[in-house]
């Protein structure tokens, strides 16, 4: 059986298919140069569900639901299901959150470092940088070895766990539940967690995205590390495509603006704009993909996979009520030193997770 | 150069990528690779073909197997 998603063409198609939806899903309500972007819809999440009380940031996305049950659909009938897990949990939980503070530090994960390049924002420019340089920094530890052990079978309801999850995020947007006056749930009546396109059109957009992008097996920090890795372009095809129609199709929409200065849900400090990114990159290359394909993998059963994504949901809380995650006004008072922290715990995993594979 | 086994079972990407491709920079070309998902099968059979070795898949029910092509 072929699986023509995973070939060269399928991987610029489903690329090209997320930068068009990406910039539709803007055009439909979702905030500026933020189409997509899993670290900000689970961090939206986190507000909605209380984890955090930054009022402009909260709502239940269901493009995150939709990347995970769309997977989820997907990966059953192709027969890819498999529940595994038991792959150092914790470390993947702890880097899930180190993740989502860098990324909350420069305002987006590596799709919507993509998306904000493509809607104009230089800033972007200092985070891709960023990213490239803590995956750089993540392959050379791959390159001596390191690994967080491997995973093992699980029994087949372990994997619904997850996917389960989203299914009870979904029936709580749709008949917004309010468990106290004034929440939770909460959801934004100003900012970015307002803005948002209707639930069916972005819940069939995640959907088809969450889909595409399990065939395909479409990751972005792996993009960049395959090709630092073993030369391999075939996921970086998918992710040049995603960046050209987005740029495309926020041409012909009206939504390009360039510059650095009053970008939307961004802030103009490079030096945290790159180490931000930076500590994001290496905590995804140390745990085995970018935000999306975490939850694309959550979908298919991968536990670990639940487990960092999870982490990601946490660390947005903690991000929040830490004076960690950054505004349009800037940096957090604490964001700093979260990211320098956050490289320690990344550096010190990944000299010490040098299991000895026998190969 | 005799059968080079890699068990790659249970390792997420790219580790069985990063495993195959240090026996063949270590000049092994007859390899026997073991992997238990499909992602990680397409990726080794991409670099085996880039690294110009043919690959021969045979699967059974939790493992697939990857044989390089003998020469």
């Amino acid at each position: 059986m072929r699986n023509i998603f995973s070939t060269r063409a399928g991987i610029i198609i489903v690329g090209a298919i997320i930068g068009v939806g990406a910039a539709l899903l803007q055009y439909f309500g979702n905030p500026p140069n933020m189409g997509i972007c899993v670290a900000c819809f689970e961090r939206d999440i986190a507000g909605a569900l209380g984890l955090h009380r930054a009022d402009v940031v909260q709502y239940l996305r269901p493009e995150i639901m939709g990347f995970v049950l769309g997977a989820f659909v997907a990966a059953l009938l192709a027969g890819e299901y498999k529940p595994r897990g038991g792959s150092s949990p914790l470390i993947r939980f702890f880097l899930g959150i180190f993740a989502m503070m860098g990324a909350l530090v420069f305002l987006g994960c590596p799709w919507r470092t993509l998306l904000r390049l493509a809607g104009g924002d230089g800033n972007a420019l200092l985070g891709l940088a960023g990213l490239i340089a803590g995956i750089f920094i993540g392959v050379g530890f791959l390159k001596n070895g390191y690994s967080l052990g491997r995973s093992y079978a699980q029994k087949k309801a372990a994997g619904w766990v997850f996917p389960a999850l989203m299914i009870g995020l979904l029936l709580l947007l749709v008949f917004q539940v309010s468990f106290a006056p004034g929440g939770p749930i909460f959801f934004s009546a100003k900012g970015p967690g307002s803005q948002h396109a209707p639930i069916l059109i972005s819940l069939i957009a995640g959907l088809v995205i969450g889909g595409l992008a399990q065939r395909s097996r479409f990751c972005t920090m792996g993009a960049f590390r395959d090709v630092i890795l073993i030369r391999d372009f075939h996921l970086i095809s998918g992710v040049a495509a995603l960046l050209i129609f987005a740029f495309a199709a926020n041409m012909l929409l009206g939504q390009f603006k360039p510059g650095f200065e009053g970008q939307p849900v961004a802030h103009t400090d490079h030096l945290w704009n790159f180490l931000g990114m930076t500590l994001a990159g290496l905590a995804f290359v140390l745990a085995g993909g970018c935000p999306g394909r975490q939850l694309f993998l959550s979908g298919e059963g991968d536990m670990d996979a639940a487990i960092f994504a999870t982490g990601m949901i946490v660390g947005a809380g903690i991000a929040h009520n830490f004076a960690i995650a950054s505004s349009p006004k800037g940096t957090g008072a604490f964001g700093p030193a979260a990211v320098v922290i956050g490289l320690l715990f990344c550096l010190v995993i990944g000299l010490t997770q040098r299991d000895k594979v026998s190969a | 150069m005799s059968t080079k086994k890699v068990d790659a079972r249970g390792l997420s990407c790219p580790q069985p990528v990063v495993l195959v491709d240090r026996a063949i920079a270590d000049g092994h070309t007859d390899l026997e690779i073991l992997v238990d998902n499909e992602v990680a099968r397409e990726n080794v059979s991409r670099l085996l073909k880039r690294r110009g070795l043919e690959a021969i898949i045979s699967e059974n029910v939790s493992e697939i197997m990857i044989r390089t092509a003998k020469t």
